[in-house]
Formats: structure tokens, sequence, C-alpha cells
């Protein structure tokens, strides 16, 4: 096992997997991770799936879902890949209506390279880059990434979930399926953000993790869904066949 | 619903094929460089383009943008910077389409992550550069500046991209085509290194030239693990022993490059004293001053390399037995030079004469300087 105990990313994998297992699709499916302790997934899901450089990994999946529009993509981002390297990828990708999905897993620090201060860092929290808390002066404030994709257009379906306790793991898994079936009927960009802890970086025990995410986090980024437009909105298909 | 299969594909009005000036007599065809290019491309199979527009070869995506929607499954997307057009293509290669992306030297810059990661995955793509003054935003008129980053490899790693750099609207045609096969026969990107001049300049061309090669299986696709296992691709390669297998794994794989794919013209080389050696434009100026040479009586004749990686050091270490000077030209401050000099192992002497900065020498001036050296070096003796 490659992630650390309490880490979110081995449960959101799991949930992945249960879901794509649920839907059928794992000879359909491809998934992109990126650099980040999420590119560490491809040991895990028995899917087909290809790396992507630091912060590319919606380019590639527009490259390959554009060429297999009916193929399961999705990529498995950290807050680093997605909302500082990758925020040109991943806007715009977003913004052209890109149908697959962006698990966006927000533990607001760098976790692979040793705990750095994220796009996603909270005001005041220390980091090994902030080591004084970050401070919307010098650091600026945390960018709430997934409110700025739901004003686009081409973003259909966005909903910000944690995995801190069971009912938050099912609640999770219940986005996660219905992105990827969002997806499938081929309306837009969908994205699901996850809230998880990253008890090695943050310095706190696994549970103390899950109750600093309820306590502060979600103050910061509130849980719910952000967008959603689905429900008897056009598929990209009719929506281009105009 | 009578929408087009490609599902997120935007909606497009076909149009009528685009418009050449065809000739009546011949199946040749006046067409711009940068449209050869994409002609050559479609017509090779290429149904992706992924790009970021720039000076001098916006042409090309142009051209393409239209072009890719006669194409079954044919796929445009003006990407939103280079860095993401060569991420596009690395995933539509990996989903096992045939790809192309272009841009000239500033946009190639940014291409350089895209194609260690292109190299180090081993996937095919073909990446066109049509250079331009630098560094920096440098200007938009036709250079060979980029020599070192083509051929040397501006990404990290030890990889090696093949270069192929035509001097012709009909090699551009040519070569393109080709560039197709040579990355999809050893799943590797290449690179074709033209320049502004190449670019805009109108000549006549075919396309019948191209007879595709059988290319082995595509065993990497990833489409969904249907019927088969499920497959990573990646070059994140953790344990060391395995990393350094993988990169003598990929240096076989440029010997047999090396192998079989060096090209090169030799131009009235069978008694030649004085060698220019020339690649791309600065190769078709230096043919006009050769010529003239042999006009008046000089024993002078052309190198000029078609694959700069592999480079044809063979034929250059062969010529030195005869030939005392090898006159090495290029549209930069001397870049190819370097090779001609590691070809030749100080079997024979080395001149170089460049302009750089998108300055285009004239054949009168190259011919100046081939008759002083013949005549100072007393090569008519
Ligand atoms: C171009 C580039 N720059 C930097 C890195 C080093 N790097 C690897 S992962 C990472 C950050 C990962 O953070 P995040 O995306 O939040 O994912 P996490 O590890 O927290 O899951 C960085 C900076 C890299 N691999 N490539
Ligand atoms: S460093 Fe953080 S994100 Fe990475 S595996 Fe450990 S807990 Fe998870």
């Amino acid at each position: 096992m490659h992630y650390c105990p309490g880490c979110g990313h081995s449960i959101v994998t799991k949930l992945i997997a249960e879901v794509i297992e649920e839907m059928n699709m794992a000879d359909r499916t491809v998934c992109i991770p990126p650099a980040g302790c999420a590119v560490l997934t491809y040991n895990y899901l028995d899917v087909d799936t290809s790396e992507a450089a630091h912060g590319r990994a919606c380019a590639v999946a527009t490259g390959i879902k554009r060429v297999l529009p009916d193929r399961l993509v999705f990529t498995y981002q950290g807050d680093g890949d997605m909302a500082a390297i990758g925020t040109a990828e991943t806007i715009h990708a977003a913004n052209r209506g890109e149908c697959f999905t962006t698990i966006f897993m927000n533990n607001a620090v760098y976790g692979m390279t040793g705990g750095q201060m994220a796009p996603t860092t909270l005001v005041g929290q220390k980091t090994t880059t902030s080591p004084f808390g970050r401070s919307v002066q010098k650091e600026g404030s945390p960018i709430p990434i997934s409110e700025m994709i739901a004003i686009l257009n081409g973003a259909v379906y966005i909903e910000r979930t944690t995995v801190t306790s069971v009912a938050a793991v099912r609640n999770t898994k219940r986005a996660i399926k219905k992105a990827f079936t969002v997806q499938m009927d081929k309306l837009g960009f969908t994205l699901v953000e996850v809230l998880s802890p990253c008890p090695t970086n943050w310095k706190m025990t696994p549970l103390k993790a899950c109750t600093w995410i309820e306590e502060e986090m979600t103050g910061t980024y509130p849980l719910g869904v952000l967008k959603d437009e689905t429900a008897g909105a056009p598929g990209r298909e009719a929506a281009n066949a105009d | 619903m009578n929408a087009p299969d490609a599902a997120c594909a935007p909606s497009y009005v076909p149009r009528p094929p685009s418009r050449y000036i065809v000739s009546q007599k011949s199946n040749l065809k006046l067409m711009r460089g940068n449209t050869v290019v994409g002609e050559a491309a479609v017509r090779a199979g290429c149904t992706c383009y992924f790009g970021y527009p720039i000076t001098p070869q916006n042409q090309l995506p142009e051209y393409m943008s239209r072009r890719l929607t006669e194409v079954e499954g044919g796929i445009f997307i003006q990407s939103e910077s280079e860095l993401s057009a060569i991420n596009m293509v690395l995933g539509a290669s990996v989903a096992g389409a045939r790809v192309m992306t272009s841009s000239s030297s500033p946009g190639i810059s940014l291409k350089q992550e895209g194609i260690s990661f292109l190299c180090g995955c081993e996937l095919p793509a073909v990446i066109v550069n049509m250079v331009r003054g630098g560094p920096g935003l440098g200007n938009i008129s036709p250079a060979q500046s980029d020599y070192f980053q083509a051929t040397r490899g501006g990404g990290h790693g030890d990889y090696r991209v093949v270069v192929l750099a035509p001097a012709s609207c009909q090699e551009v045609a040519d070569l393109t085509m080709e560039a197709f096969d040579i990355a999809d026969y050893y799943r590797n990107p290449v690179l074709i290194l033209a320049d502004g001049m190449l670019g805009q300049m109108m000549e006549p061309v075919t396309f019948e030239n191209y007879s595709p090669r059988e290319i082995p299986e595509k065993d990497y696709i990833l489409d969904g693990a249907k019927n088969r296992p499920s497959r990573i691709n990646r070059s994140l390669i953790l344990n060391p022993q395995m990393m350094e297998e993988h990169n003598w794994k990929l240096v076989r794989k440029y010997k047999t490059i090396e192998r079989n794919e060096t090209r090169y013209e030799e131009f009235m080389m069978d008694d030649a004293k004085l060698a220019v050696v020339a690649y791309g434009t600065a190769a078709r100026i230096a043919k006009g001053a050769v010529k003239r040479a042999r006009s008046d009586g000089m024993r002078v004749g052309l190198i000029r390399p078609i694959s700069l990686w592999p480079f044809p050091s063979d034929i250059i270490r062969k010529r030195a037995s005869k030939t005392d000077l090898f006159f090495v030209f290029e549209m930069s401050t001397g870049q190819m030079v370097d090779d001609v000099r590691l070809a030749l192992e100080g079997r024979s002497e080395v001149y170089f004469h460049g302009r750089p900065g998108g300055i285009i020498s004239t054949p009168v001036e190259v011919l100046r300087i081939i008759s002083r050296q013949y005549y100072q070096k007393e090569l008519g003796k």
C-alpha cells in the first residue's frame, strides 16, 4: 500500500473502483492520474490508465475522450495539480464542455512532495513553505477552483464532498456515480471535489484530520452541489446538432 | 438524433474540398508550405490536430480546422496553450489516433515537456516547427536557430526525437507523410524542422510519393480493457534498476533508427574539394551557390542532411578522404557545425558561415565565401 494511514486517496480510489464495477464499465474506462499522490492509483485500479505530466491531466483526457467518445474517461487530480500548475488545462477543458469527469482531491497541501503550500491551503494554515501560516497579504486567499469552474457553461455537474464519516463516504460515492453517469449521457464536464485528509503532512492523527476538515476546511470550502444542470439538459450531442 | 458520432466534437457544416490551383497537365497542386503539411498529414491518416496560433505557421492550423471536418473522426482543437496542445497530442496518441501539432520556436519551447513525456512513454506523434528568429520572442522571420533544441532535446531526460528537415514544398509533403509512419513504426515522436520561409513559400507539389509502411500492431492503446488485461501508459518508473533498463531499451531503439532512418542528399560531391554542408532553406541557397561555383570551374559540392537526427555522420566522414574543406552554412550562429565537426573527428578542416535573427543570405553571398575559401586554401590545385 502506497498511501499513508488515514489518507483520503485510498478511500476514494476504492469508491471509484466500486462505481466502475457497479456501472459495469471496467472494460470501457480510461483513468488519467497525473503527478501527486494521485498517480499511485494505477497500482490499485484495474483499468486502462495513462499518466500525465503534473497539471496536464485535463489536456490528456481531452485528447483521449475526443478520440474515444463512448468510453468513461476521468482524471484524478490533487489540488496543487489542478488549481496551480494545471489551472489553464482544467478551466479550458471545463469551458469546452469536454465530456469527462475530474475527481479533484483537495487536501489543501502538496502531499507527494512533502506538504508545501497549495493554492487551496487555508488562511493561517501552516505548511513547509508557509511556516508562519498562509497570509492573504503574502500568498493570497485560497482558490475556490470548483466555484470558478461552476460559472462556466461547459460544466454541468459539480459537487463538493468529503470522506470524514461513513455517511460522507457514501455521499462521495453517490456523487462520483452521478458524475460518471452524466458523463456517459454526454452532457458536459463533470467534477467531484473531495475534501480529503492528508494526516501525514497536516501532522495530525487520521481522526483529528477528519475533525479538522469538518471544522475548518468546510468553512472555506462548503460541501454540497455547486452546480447541477443535468436535469432536462440537452446532451452535448443535441446541443451541437442545432 | 442525427448528431455526429464524435459525441463531444463540435458540430460543423462540411465545406467543399479546399481550393487548390490544380494543374491541368499533371496532378501537381500549387500550395503553400504550411498547408502542404496539413494536406500531407491528412493523406497519411492524421485525424487529430491540436495547436495554438503562432506566426509564421498559422496557415497550418487554419487549414486543419477546415480540412479535418472532411475526415471521418477528424478532431481539431485550438488549445489554450502549446503545453496543452502537446498533452492533448499525448492523449490522442495513447488512444490510438494519428496526431499532429505544430508551432514555431517559442511555442516549441513550451512543448518540450510533452515531447519528453511522449518519448518516455514511447508514443508516436508528429510535431512541426516552422522556426523563427530567437531567442525569446525574437521575430517572425525564417531561422535555423532551434537546431540544438531539436536534435539534443529541449526537454529533460535521455531521449531522441527523429528530426526531418525538408528543403522544398515537395519534400515537406513527402517527409510529413513519411513522418507519421516513422513515428508509428518506432513509437517515437518525429519533428519536422522547417522555417518560416518554407512555410510561406508556394510551390507545385504532388502527394503521390507516399507508400505507407507496414506498422506493427499498436498493442499499447488505451481504449478500455475489453477482452484483454488492463494497460498502463507511464514514464514514471520509481525503481532505479527498471528505470535504467527502460533507458537502455530506448537507446537500442535509437540505434535502430540511426541505422534505418538516416537521410541526406549529395550534390556534385564525386570530385569535390570543398563541400558545403547545409540543410533546409540554407541548403537551397547553398545549392544555387554551388551551381555557380561549378560553372566558374571550382570543384565544389553540397551535402544536405535531411534527417538532422539521426545525423548523416558516416557520409561526411567518408567524404573527408577526398574533400579538404567542409563549409557549414546555417541560418544561425553555428549549431549543426558541431555535428559536422564530431562527424569529421578532425579529419578535415571546417569553416562556418551563418546569419542569425531571420536574415537570409543570398546565393551570391555564399558564393563569395566559397570562392574566397577555395582559392585561399588553394583547393583548385
Ligand atoms: C513539472 C513538475 N513540477 C513539479 C513536480 C513535483 N511534484 C510532484 S507531485 C507535486 C504536488 C502534488 O500535490 P497535489 O497535486 O496537491 O497532490 P497530492 O500529492 O497532495 O495528492 C509536485 C509539485 C513535478 N512532478 N512536475
Ligand atoms: S502524503 Fe498525504 S495525500 Fe499523499 S498518501 Fe500521504 S496522506 Fe495521502
